[in-house]
């Protein structure tokens, strides 16, 4: 995928392999800017323009990448819906939640006003918000952070996605009640048997939700496979790092571990591995090509040269 | 919302009574009074006579005491006579009231729905031939000088077509086409030379709501692009441009002095100017006080319909 007008397109994220099938989760896991959300955003159909996008983007079937404008954004909201990191934003603040939530039956359903009004209601309800009648007709400035974000997955559940993906929606709120969003979005999965796209720069959340993870830096998945895998026996010098910064609870440490050094920008990106700079492992080959994704087993996959030798 | 309107309407009170005092010493400060007026023109009057004249007047009080008559006067709802016209202020100030509000009104309905809607067409092709042709015709409209556009429209099409009347107010006989007739040219002068300011302002405020978060959030969630630009990006763009409308709606009344008397129409502008020029205090001090007193409950009412617009503002009470 490259962004920016066709004289000056800037590679952003290149040779990603995702597949997904109904009722799984998977966990994208990366530092800022290394193309999680411009990923969501290119299924979505929301990438800035211009843009150019490249090989296949196949949704139950249908080629998205043919499809017109229209019929793409029938499909948003609908069958395929977003969550974003910030709720107080991503909510319009001078329109009832209530009305934000409706607006997706009347628009994708063409349900009337009325019943859109009570399907908001029952929709509050379902995502575990107390005295949802009042709380429908609540701007979001009335609503606290948690609450937003319920909102928020109320919409986003409104019309039964198949898909639905996650963009980092657990960053901005207090830890106890990530936990409680996390907790929401598992037991709507499993009603649903929707699949989750679920995206965070934080490994940890991501080990609660997903069932397969992928790693992604600068632009290109670096390691795939089952989370339990992946967390457990990371292939990937990055995979390592990321999580050897995780924070233990029982071992008191005075400095938590971080990644040396900061990604790369895809403008000026080196020729060999993106991660060779900052690897603690590099010898003079990771310089040369881009490592390919090799398999490790039956379903673990890794971009390094290291690991493959 | 009681108590807010209690606290600003008498707030709006202290400012009329301040600027009451203000504009009555500016004029008493004006060199020459109405009696060397009646010396110009009588040159046999003499300076006895005019002695005796001011002394009836009360023009000899000092002037604290003149406000002060003034005042318990007015408070009585007497405002006094025009000293030229020899008629109560408020005979004169009524009629002219209502034709500048059928002028300014109208431009103002015609301009603040032009304005909004080039500027929202501007935001949404922005950088495209469209929002440049907006933004030329909205410069345009900004820099050229009104009493210039009214000359050149007066001479094309009263003069040069002899489509319109190039001027004065219609007659009553003459219904509703001969006010259209006469409307015409003075409403396009206006709307031409507000449009401009207030489309840009406009265009700023769409571009900056498109760009937020919660428009993303509309297309992430598929509505239509009607339905976003409606429900969600134009109420929001709405709230600053309001701004900017309500305190145009105060000078509603003020009529556009320029204008009025390019065209003679008889509105609140050309009185207040021939008032001031004429030496006719009384009447130039109420119209003042008039016109100050409606931008104070413009800005007022501006303040209501903010809440309106926006829940996130309550009046009086502290924001949650």
């Amino acid at each position: 995928m490259k962004l920016g007008p066709a004289h000056d397109r800037v590679e952003v994220i290149a040779g990603l392999d995702i597949s997904l099938s109904a009722g799984r989760t998977l966990g994208v896991v990366g530092e800022s800017g290394c193309g999680k959300s411009m990923t969501a955003l290119a299924i979505m159909g929301l990438a800035p323009k211009p843009h150019a996008i490249g090989g296949e983007l196949r949704f139950a079937g249908q080629d998205l990448r043919a499809m017109p404008d229209d019929a793409r954004r029938q499909l948003r909201g609908a069958e395929m819906a977003m969550i974003f990191q910030e709720p107080m934003t991503a909510l319009n603040p001078v329109v009832p939640v209530g009305v934000q939530i409706g607006e997706m039956l009347i628009v994708h359903e063409g349900a009337s006003d009325a019943d859109a009004a009570r399907a908001a209601v029952a929709l509050l309800e379902r995502v575990g918000i107390a005295d949802p009648a009042r709380r429908a007709r609540a701007s979001p400035h009335e609503l606290s952070g948690g609450m937003r974000q319920r909102v928020m997955i109320a919409m986003a559940i409104a019309c039964k996605p198949r898909l639905l993906i996650a963009d980092e929606p657990t960053t901005a709120l207090d830890v106890s009640v990530q936990a409680q969003i996390l907790d929401l979005l598992l037991e709507l999965q499993r009603d649903t048997g929707m699949a989750m796209i679920f995206i965070s720069h934080n490994l940890g959340v991501v080990s609660a939700v997903a069932d397969d993870i992928m790693v992604m830096y600068a632009g290109r998945a670096v390691e795939t496979g089952p989370a339990q895998l992946v967390l457990t026996a990371p292939a990937h010098p990055y995979t390592a790092g990321l999580i050897a910064t995780l924070p233990d609870i029982g071992h008191r440490q005075k400095i938590l571990p971080v990644i040396e050094g900061s990604p790369v920008n895809p403008r000026n990106r080196p020729p060999g591995c993106a991660f060779a700079p900052r690897c603690k492992l590099v010898i003079p080959d990771c310089r040369a090509a881009v490592p390919p994704m090799v398999a490790l087993g039956p379903s673990q996959r890794a971009a390094c040269i290291r690991v493959a030798a | 919302m009681g108590r807010f309107l209690a606290s600003r309407l008498t707030g709006a009170g202290i400012v009329l009574l301040l600027k009451s005092f203000v504009i009555f010493a500016l004029i008493g400060l004006m060199p020459g009074d109405p009696i060397d007026l009646m010396m110009n023109a009588n040159p046999e009057t003499t300076p006895e006579q005019m002695a005796l004249l001011r002394a009836m007047y009360g023009l000899d009080l000092p002037i604290t005491s003149r406000y002060w008559t003034w005042l318990t006067a007015a408070m009585h709802g007497d405002f006094g006579y025009s000293r030229i016209q020899h008629r109560p202020v408020l005979d004169i100030i009524i009629p002219a009231l209502g034709n500048t509000l059928i002028l300014t009104g109208a431009a103002f309905v015609i301009s603040t729905i032009l304005a909004v809607t080039l500027g929202t067409i501007a935001a949404l092709k922005r950088g495209s031939w469209i929002d440049r042709i907006i933004n030329l015709f909205a410069f345009a409209g900004i820099s050229v000088p009104s009493f210039w556009l009214g000359l050149l429209m007066i001479y094309l099409f009263a003069v040069r077509l002899g489509w319109l009347p190039a001027g004065g107010m219609p007659r009553p006989e003459q219904g509703m086409g001969g006010m259209l007739a006469h409307l015409v040219m003075p409403v396009m002068t206006l709307v031409i030379v507000e449009t401009g300011g207030l489309a840009r302002y406009a265009r700023a405020a769409m571009i900056e709501v498109l760009g937020q978060d919660y428009i993303r959030t509309a297309r992430a969630k598929g509505l239509t692009d009607r339905r976003m630009l409606v429900r969600h990006a134009l109420r929001n763009a709405l709230i600053p441009v309001l701004t900017l409308v309500a305190l145009q709606l105060g000078g509603l009344f003020s009529g556009a002095a320029l204008t009025e008397a390019m065209f003679a129409w008889r509105g609140m502008g050309r009185l207040i100017l021939e008032a001031i020029l004429g030496n006719d205090y009384n009447l130039a001090l109420v119209c003042l006080l008039f016109v100050t007193g409606t931008i104070l409950i413009a800005n007022i009412f501006a303040d209501i319909a903010y809440t309106w617009l926006d829940p996130r503002i309550s009046l009086g009470k502290r924001r949650r």
